[in-house]
C-alpha cells in the first residue's frame, strides 16, 4: 500500500518534469543547452523522463569554445549523440576562431565573453530558438538565487533583474513577443548535493573527469590546471607533474582548476562534498570579502 | 549537531536516510529590524550547518562588523540582503536550501519593504509553512496583521509565530502572553491547522534549535523542532482526483498518452474518468513513466495516462472521476492580489492561466478592496498595485476549476497583460456555490439579536377587506415565453375586481434590488431568492405576489417554495418551444447567448416536473392564459367569492 508521499528528490524530479513539459507545450522552438557537466547529465536524464515514451522534442545545443576537455567532447559524442541518438547542435563562434581568440592571449574575461556568451547569443538568433533550457541552480550563487524558473530575455538577450515577472504556484508565464526569448531552469531548486545524490540513485553516466585519476598538472595562480593538449603554453623549464586529482566543475580546461582527491566512486564524491559543504557554504554565506570589496568600491567612487 | 560527519557515520548510511526525507517549503517574514537575519543565521549555526573553521571567522567578523559588542552575531551569516540593498538592487524573494536529520527545506525569505504584498504572495504560493517574526519589544504591529492575512489568503495552514528578542524583555512570560493573545484574536477568522507561538532569542539562541533554561514557563518545542515535525503531508488533497492535461504525447501511431502532474487525488488503471470541458467519459488504461508503468498515481506525481477510448483531449482539459467533478462555468468569484503597475479597473480583459488552461477573462466587477490590516471592506472600482480585492470574472469560454480552499492547484490563476505579457494578478477562486446558492437559501441572519416585529393588522381582517388570501405565484419558463405579459394581464384583471396583487419581474429587479447580480447559475439563484423574500413580505401584508422569473432549475424552485411557505405557493409553467420564444423576445438576448448564459441555450433549463398549472403560450393568448390562472386562484380559495 502506497503512503502517497514523495521524497524530496521525487518532488524535485516531478517539478523539473512539469517545467520541461510546459516548455514543450508553449514554445515554438526550444533548445536544451547541453554543457556536458554533471548538471547537464541530470538535465538530460530528466528531459528523457519528461517525454517518455517519446523522444526529447527539441535539439541539444553545445557551445564549443574549442578549449573544452577532450574527455568532455568524447563523452558528448559517445553518450548524447551515438548512444542516445539525440539531435545535437554544436556551435562555435567561427569569427572568434578566425581572430585566434584564446584564454592565453586575450585573458579569460574577453575569451569567455566572445567564445561563450557571444557564441550562445549567435546560436540562439541564428537558429531562431525562442527558449533556451539551462542547468543553473539557485544555490550556486547569489544572482541566480533570485532568478525565475522561466526567466524572460528581451530581443537583445538581456536580463533585467529588477523587472522580473512574479512567479506564483506553478503557473509559469511563458508569453513572449517575436524576437524575445526565455531562459528556463528546471534545476532551480536542486542543490549540488541533490544533483550527486540523484546521479547516484539513478545511475546517470557522467564525464570521467569527475573521478580521481593521475593527470598531468601545472600550477597557475594557485590553481591546479590540467595540461589537456599542447596548446597550453608551458613556462620555460616547467614540466607537468602527474597528480591524483578530480574536477568538481567542468568548463574550458585552461580555466578550470582541479582538486586533490582520491574519490573514484559517487559515494566517495558525496562524502567529500558533505565534508566540504560547510566550508563551501561558509564561502557563500559569510562572504566578508564582499562587504570589504563593497566598501572598497565605494571608496573608489562607486555610486 | 552536525547532520553529517564522516567520522561518526558512513556515507552510505547517511544517503540511505537522506534519500527518504521529505521536502518542506517554508516562508520567513518580518520587519527589517525584527531580527530575521539573526534568526535564520542562528538556525543554521545551531543546526550545525556551519563548519568550525567558519565559526572562527564568524567570531572575527562579529568583532569587526557585528552589532553585538563582540559576541557572535548570527546575522552576519546572512549577508547579501543588506549588501544588495545598499547597492540599490531589489531583492524580491531569496531562496535558501538546507537539510537536517529529518527533512530537507527550501526557505523563501521575504524582505520587508515596499513591494511587500506581491513578494509575500509569490513566496507563499508554493510554501507549506510560514514563520512570522514579531519583535517582543514592539509587539504586534500592522505589518504582522498584513503578513498573516496574506499567509492565510494564500492557503498556508501551518504558522509559527516567533516572538524574538525575549532577552530584551527579561524573558517575561507576561510580555509573551500579551502578544500571544493580541495576535490570537486576529487569527480567529483564519483556518490554520497549526498556530504555534515560540518565545525566542535569536541572538543568544534560546528556543531556536536548543531549548531555553531562562523560560521554564514555555513548554512547547523549539522552532527547529516544530519545523522538523509539523505534519504538512496531510495538506495535500488526496480525495478529489484532478489531472490537468499538460501535453499530449503522440510519439508513434500506436501510442497516445496525456502527460501532466496529478493536481490532487489518486488514479488507477481501470478507473472511469470524465474529461472537462467535453464531459466525455472513458477509462484509464495505464499510467506510464520512464521508470515503468504504475499501479496508482497520486497528487504531485508527473505521469502520462493512456485511455481506452480515442476521444478528443487537448492541453488544458481536466480529467476527474465522474462522481467527483470540478465546477464547469464561464464565470467565477475570486480574491485577486494585484501586481500590475497600472491599477486593475472594472471591465478590463486579461489572459487567464488556470491549471494548464488559458483563456481570456474579463473582470466584470470589483466587489470590494480588502484592507488586510483591519479586514475592512472598502467599496472600490479599481485595485492598485499590491491591492487585494474580491472580483467577479467572466471567462470567454467555459473552463473547469475548483475553489482554492479545496484545491490549491485547480483553484489558482494568474492574469497576464495581453500587450506587455507581464504577470499582473494572482487569483484564488472562492467557493461561490456554497456561499451564494445553498448557503444563502439556508443561511442564518448575520445578526444574532434580531426579533421579528408582528403587524398590528390581523390577517383575517385583510382577507375580509380585499376578498383574498395571500399567495405567491411563480411563473417559470424560457425568456420570451410570456411570463411577464401574463402576470401583468392578471394583475390588471385582479385590480379591476378590487384585489391587491403586485408583479415582481426578474428583469425589473435587476435594475435595482438585484443590480449587482450576473447571469451565472449561482447568481440566478440569488436573484430568485431575493425576489422570493420580497414576495414573502408582500404575502405577510396580505398581498398576492405574481413573480415572473426564469428560475431555470428544480432546485431553485423548490427552495423558493420552501421560502415563501408551500401552502401559499403556486408554480405556473409558461410553456412554448424555444424557437418561438426566440422570435418573440424583443431584446437581443438570444443573439448574445454565447456570452450571456441563456437558460435553454447555453445553460440548463429544467422543465418543471410538478407544476400547479401549465400554460401553452404558443397556442393561447396572454388574456386566455391569465383567465386560466384566475380560475386556479378561485379553485384554490385564494380569491374569495363576494
Amino acid at each position: 500500500m502506497s503512503s502517497y508521499s514523495l521524497t524530496h528528490l521525487e518532488q524535485l524530479e516531478a517539478e523539473s518534469i512539469e517545467i520541461y513539459r510546459e516548455v514543450a507545450a508553449t514554445f515554438r522552438r526550444p533548445v536544451l543547452m547541453y554543457s556536458i557537466g554533471k548538471d547537464s547529465s541530470v538535465l538530460l536524464h530528466l528531459a528523457r523522463k519528461a517525454f517518455h515514451p517519446g523522444k526529447i522534442p527539441f535539439p541539444l545545443l553545445h557551445i564549443d569554445t574549442t578549449y573544452k576537455f577532450r574527455e568532455m567532447i568524447a563523452f558528448r559524442d559517445s553518450f548524447a549523440r551515438d548512444q542516445l541518438k539525440l539531435d545535437l547542435i554544436v556551435y562555435t563562434n567561427e569569427d572568434g576562431v578566425r581572430k585566434g581568440i584564446s584564454p592565453f592571449t586575450h585573458g579569460s574575461a574577453a575569451y569567455t565573453d566572445i567564445m561563450k556568451t557571444d557564441a550562445l547569443k549567435q546560436a540562439i538568433t541564428k537558429n531562431g530558438f525562442d527558449c533556451a533550457i539551462g542547468g543553473a541552480r539557485r544555490d550556486e550563487e547569489r544572482s541566480r538565487a533570485k532568478e525565475r524558473i522561466f526567466s524572460f530575455r528581451d530581443a537583445h538577450h538581456r536580463w533585467d533583474p529588477k523587472n522580473q515577472r512574479p512567479e506564483l504556484w506553478r503557473l509559469w508565464n511563458t508569453r513572449i513577443h517575436d524576437g524575445e526569448s526565455m531562459r528556463v531552469f528546471p534545476l532551480s531548486n536542486w542543490t549540488e548535493l541533490d544533483i550527486w545524490h540523484y546521479i547516484h540513485l539513478e545511475k546517470i553516466p557522467v564525464v570521467p573527469l569527475y573521478f580521481a585519476a593521475k593527470r598531468p598538472i601545472v600550477h597557475r595562480k594557485g590553481a591546479l590546471i590540467m595540461v589537456d593538449d599542447d596548446r597550453l603554453p608551458l613556462e620555460p623549464g616547467e614540466t607537468p607533474e602527474m597528480r591524483l586529482v578530480r574536477f568538481r566543475t567542468l568548463g574550458c580546461y585552461p580555466l578550470t582548476g582541479a582538486v586533490d582527491s582520491a574519490a573514484t566512486t559517487i559515494p566517495e564524491i558525496l562524502e567529500e562534498l558533505l565534508a566540504a559543504k560547510t566550508s563551501e557554504r561558509r564561502d557563500r554565506l559569510i562572504d566578508s570579502d564582499q562587504v570589504a570589496s563593497m566598501e572598497q568600491k565605494k571608496r573608489d567612487g562607486y555610486f | 549537531m552536525p547532520t553529517f560527519t564522516p567520522d561518526t557515520i558512513d556515507v552510505t548510511t547517511f544517503l540511505r536516510d537522506h534519500e527518504k526525507k521529505e521536502l518542506v517549503r517554508i516562508l520567513t517574514c518580518g520587519n527589517v529590524d525584527d531580527g530575521k537575519s539573526t534568526l535564520i543565521g542562528r538556525l543554521f549555526l545551531d543546526a550545525g550547518l556551519i563548519a568550525s573553521d567558519a565559526l572562527a571567522s564568524l567570531e572575527a567578523d562579529s568583532k569587526r562588523y557585528g552589532t553585538t559588542g563582540g559576541a557572535i552575531d548570527p546575522a552576519l551569516l546572512m549577508d547579501g540582503l543588506q549588501a544588495e540593498r545598499e547597492q540599490g538592487i531589489t531583492i524580491d524573494v531569496a531562496y535558501r536550501y538546507f537539510f537536517t536529520e529529518k527533512r530537507t527545506f527550501i526557505l523563501a525569505d521575504v524582505p520587508g519593504h515596499a513591494q511587500y504584498t506581491r513578494n509575500m504572495a509569490t513566496a507563499a504560493s508554493t510554501c507549506d509553512m510560514a514563520v512570522v517574526l514579531i519583535d517582543a519589544t514592539k509587539g504586534v504591529t500592522e505589518q504582522t496583521y498584513r503578513h498573516t492575512a496574506i499567509i492565510a489568503l494564500l492557503g498556508i495552514r501551518h504558522v509559527l509565530v516567533t516572538v524574538n528578542k525575549m532577552d530584551l524583555v527579561g524573558y517575561s512570560q507576561a510580555v509573551f502572553d500579551d502578544i500571544r493573545s493580541a495576535f490570537g484574536d486576529c487569527c480567529v477568522r483564519f483556518d490554520f491547522a497549526d498556530l504555534h507561538f515560540i518565545p525566542v532569542s535569536a541572538l543568544v539562541g534560546d528556543n531556536v534549535v536548543t531549548g531555553s533554561a531562562k523560560m521554564p514557563w514555555y513548554r512547547g518545542g523549539t522552532l527547529m523542532h516544530l519545523l522538523e515535525t509539523l505534519n504538512v503531508a496531510s495538506d495535500r488533497n488526496l480525495i478529489d482526483f484532478r489531472f490537468p492535461v499538460q501535453i499530449v504525447s503522440r510519439p508513434s501511431a500506436d501510442f497516445r498518452g496525456f502527460a501532466g502532474t496529478v493536481a490532487s487525488g489518486t488514479v488507477r488503471p481501470g478507473d472511469r474518468i470524465i474529461v472537462f470541458p467535453s464531459k466525455k467519459q472513458t477509462t484509464v488504461r495505464s499510467i506510464e513513466t520512464f521508470d515503468g508503468a504504475l499501479d496508482e498515481a497520486f497528487a504531485g506525481q508527473a505521469v502520462t495516462l493512456t485511455l481506452t477510448d480515442e476521444i478528443d483531449i487537448s492541453r488544458g482539459d481536466v480529467l476527474a472521476h465522474p462522481q467527483n467533478v470540478p465546477t464547469l462555468d464561464d464565470a467565477c468569484e475570486a480574491m485577486i492580489v494585484w501586481m500590475g503597475e497600472e491599477p486593475l479597473v472594472d471591465g478590463n480583459t486579461y489572459l487567464l492561466r488556470l491549471g494548464r488552461t488559458e483563456t481570456l477573462a474579463t473582470v466584470d466587477a470589483i466587489r470590494y478592496e480588502l484592507d488586510v490590516q483591519t479586514h475592512h471592506r472598502k467599496q472600490s472600482t479599481q485595485l492598485p498595485l499590491n491591492g487585494i480585492g474580491r472580483c467577479s470574472l467572466t471567462f470567454h469560454q467555459r473552463i473547469a476549476f475548483d475553489s482554492y480552499a479545496k484545491n490549491r492547484t485547480t483553484g489558482a490563476f494568474v492574469l497576464i497583460d495581453r500587450v506587455t505579457n507581464a504577470t499582473v494578478g494572482a487569483g484564488m477562486v472562492l467557493d461561490r456555490r456554497e456561499e451564494n446558492s445553498q448557503g444563502r437559501w439556508q443561511m442564518e441572519p448575520r445578526s444574532k439579536t434580531l426579533r421579528k416585529e408582528e403587524s398590528r393588522v390581523e390577517s383575517k381582517d385583510r382577507e375580509k377587506q380585499w376578498k383574498q388570501r395571500p399567495a405567491t405565484l411563480l411563473f417559470t419558463g424560457f425568456s420570451g415565453s410570456g411570463k411577464s405579459t401574463i402576470a401583468h394581464e392578471l394583475e390588471r384583471k385582479l385590480f379591476a375586481q378590487g384585489h391587491v396583487a403586485v408583479v415582481l419581474d426578474a428583469e425589473n429587479a435587476r435594475l435595482g434590488l438585484n443590480r449587482d447580480l450576473g447571469f451565472s447559475t449561482e447568481e440566478r439563484a440569488e436573484n430568485v431568492r431575493r425576489i422570493m423574500e420580497v414576495a414573502k413580505l408582500l404575502n405577510d401584508a396580505g398581498i398576492i405576489a405574481l413573480c415572473a422569473l426564469v428560475a431555470p432549475t428544480e432546485e431553485m424552485r423548490s427552495h423558493a417554495k420552501e421560502l415563501v411557505d408551500s401552502d401559499r405557493f403556486l408554480l405556473i409553467h409558461c410553456s412554448a418551444p424555444l424557437d418561438v420564444c426566440r422570435k418573440r423576445h424583443p431584446k437581443e438576448l438570444y443573439r448574445q447567448a454565447h456570452t450571456e448564459n441563456v437558460p435553454g441555450i447555453s445553460s440548463v433549463y429544467e422543465t418543471p416536473q410538478k407544476p400547479d398549472l401549465v400554460l401553452d403560450t404558443e397556442r393561447d393568448a396572454a388574456e386566455q392564459c391569465a383567465e386560466k390562472v384566475e380560475e386556479l386562484l378561485r379553485t384554490n380559495g385564494i380569491l374569495i367569492e363576494k
